[in-house]
């Protein structure tokens, strides 16, 4: 491992966990976000509704 | 809230669900066995440059595209992709761009489904104490190849006097048969529900995993070079003893391959987003939504994946097995075992690793052909269960074209290939330039705003218009004149274009690709139809 090895992993790893704690940070403090924050998760599809 | 409108208990117990359900859904097979296999192939930390340059360029960017595109064309009343693409590009030609965001989930359902059997049947023989092949490294790697059928095509049909737990055939049609009995009885909610829990606990036990991985030391003292170090070194280090980082920064597959990597994991140039974000409300967000899905898939790709698979198979396995490993997939099998062979309660965590990947896959691949399905539904008026079926049909062909051809994993290599990072990224490249020259950036610009709640900056406009279709298209230049002009940067390995003519078995897995191609084609026709003759009727009712 040089120190260039290692200057990139901690820039990859640093960065990307960075940029997840901003990414929940904002969901925590931003009002009302969690009513409008969607995933594939929980999208339902009309279909499904309708065949029921 | 509360009255000054600070979030309350409740409050806080809905923003944790989101956060686990958007980073939960975000997980898959991409993170902790495609993407160390790809870095492993591609000299590890020379792929980080392009990995990390598409990440910024291509994927957050086009991400955004999809769900904007998505939800514009469900405002209009438009649910698969074909039908979005005609309703934001006048053009006769329009809906048949479609037939890429329809065979791209199709055909990596096909080998992402026998992955996903792989996997649950490693977490069951953890489970049954079926997994203790001693301490001999390469044990692993001949269960692995025998399991799979490497070594020859219809290998993976025999046991091996292994029983059910040594089929892979086995594990294939059980996981075919969960997925299609799930997604014909619309049961997919519950599950995602279910795995929205279920992941957290597959990132605790990765970061278990991944403490073990660190504190290897060298387990082989007659191999002083195996340690973790070295390990971590290969996966990371700029250069590497055997090409300069220039030269391997000079190869236009690994550029064409880390693309095709962020949008596999990101599922962006799948056309699953697009019609999934189609079904959202005019004023949900869409910015953090993708961002913070793109973060938990990041997070888990580089600083678990990362960390883990590629230096435990090198520890374990030595330089020469990292440098060409079993297949893009392969690798995270044969190294991992070895990683739990060493720990504390190594087969409980190999049990729980391998089954909550398996929970992982599914969430994914039973999104997979809603793309499909809305199409069948859309076009052909088809219902929900009768379009299953169809695809069912369609699918299980596939399938049994990658289980039997076995050997090297050929046809899993050539689908992997030609349409997990191939079509993926042409379907990116006709969706950013839809987007940035054919709605509008303006337009596009305006769709993604509307109900952000983060203020994505207004230079991203630019990127979408001009930098990532340059970036697109240069990329596949350089790849095309690799291919034409310069031939492999490896030597004994062969072309993508000197494979087909050495391969009857790649020109017959690409054949298959054509076929599932014109039949969508064909779909889509019949769709264009419906969609005109509604269009004019429409009209007709109106004077």
């Amino acid at each position: 491992m040089t120190l260039g090895g290692w200057v990139v992993m901690c820039l990859s790893v640093g960065g990307v966990t960075a940029l997840l704690i901003w990414c929940f940070y904002k969901v925590f403090t931003t009002p009302g976000a969690a009513e409008r924050i969607h995933s594939q998760a929980d999208i339902e599809t009309p279909d499904v509704r309708e065949e029921e | 809230m509360n009255r000054q409108g600070e979030p309350t208990k409740e409050a806080w117990g809905s923003r944790l669900g989101v956060i686990l359900a958007v980073t939960g859904s975000a997980v898959g097979l991409g993170n902790f066995l495609r993407f160390p296999g790809l870095a492993a192939r591609y000299e590890g930390g020379a792929f980080m440059v392009p990995y990390f340059i598409a990440l910024l360029l291509l994927g957050l960017p086009i991400a955004w595209v999809e769900w904007s595109m998505g939800r514009y064309g469900g405002a209009h009343g438009y649910n698969s992709s074909p039908a979005i693409f005609r309703l934001i590009w006048r053009n006769r030609a329009a809906p048949y761009f479609g037939v890429l965001s329809m065979i791209i989930p199709v055909v990596i359902y096909m080998y992402y489904v026998y992955i996903e059997g792989w996997c649950l049947a490693y977490a069951l023989r953890y489970l049954c104490g079926r997994m203790d092949f001693g301490a001999e490294p390469t044990a692993y790697e001949r269960f692995f190849h025998q399991f799979v059928g490497w070594t020859g095509d219809g290998e993976a049909l025999h046991t091996s006097g292994e029983g059910l737990l040594g089929s892979a055939v086995f594990f294939l049609i059980a996981c075919f048969v969960l997925n299609f009995i799930l997604i014909y009885r619309g049961l997919s909610k519950g599950i995602e529900w279910f795995c929205s829990w279920a992941m957290p606990a597959l990132i605790v036990c990765a970061l278990l995993v991944a403490v073990r991985v660190l504190t290897l030391g060298t387990p082989d003292p007659s191999k002083p070079e195996q340690n973790v170090l070295n390990g971590l070194g290969y996966m990371w280090n700029p250069t590497t003893s055997n090409i300069s980082f220039c030269e391997a920064l000079c190869n236009p597959e690994m550029w064409l391959a880390a693309a095709g990597q962020i949008f596999f994991s990101l599922s962006v140039g799948f056309g699953i987003i697009i019609t999934y974000a189609s079904y959202l409300g005019k004023n949900d967000d869409i910015a953090l939504s993708s961002l913070t899905a793109a973060a938990g898939n990041e997070f888990c790709e580089v600083a678990l994946g990362g960390l883990i698979t590629v230096p435990a198979a090198f520890v374990f396995l030595g330089l020469s097995f990292v440098q060409d490993p079993p297949g893009t997939f392969g690798l995270g099998f044969v190294a991992l075992p070895n990683v739990f062979n060493q720990m504390v309660f190594g087969r409980v965590v190999g049990f729980l690793f391998f089954f909550l990947l398996f929970l992982a896959a599914i969430t994914s691949s039973l999104s997979m052909l809603q793309p499909a399905i809305a199409l069948l539904e859309e076009g052909l008026g088809l219902k929900r269960k009768a379009s299953v079926a169809f695809l069912g049909f369609i699918t299980a062909i596939g399938s049994t074209f990658v289980v039997y051809f076995s050997k090297d994993l050929k046809v899993l290599d050539t689908f992997d290939f030609w349409v997990g990072t191939f079509a993926i990224y042409l379907l990116a490249t006709f969706q950013v330039l839809l987007y940035g020259w054919v709605l509008g950036v303006e337009r596009g610009w305006e769709e993604l705003n509307r109900g952000a709640e983060i203020r994505i900056p207004h230079w991203v406009k630019y990127i979408i218009k001009y930098v990532s279709p340059v970036y697109l298209l240069t990329i596949f230049g350089f790849w095309f004149q690799q291919q034409f002009l310069q031939g492999p940067t490896k030597p004994g390995e062969l072309t993508r274009l000197q494979q087909i003519q050495e391969s009857s078995v790649v020109r017959f897995a690409l054949g298959f690709i054509g076929v599932v191609a014109l039949l969508f084609a064909l779909l889509i026709a019949q769709s264009v139809k419906r969609w005109n003759k509604a269009e004019r009727d429409r009209k007709e009712a109106a004077t």
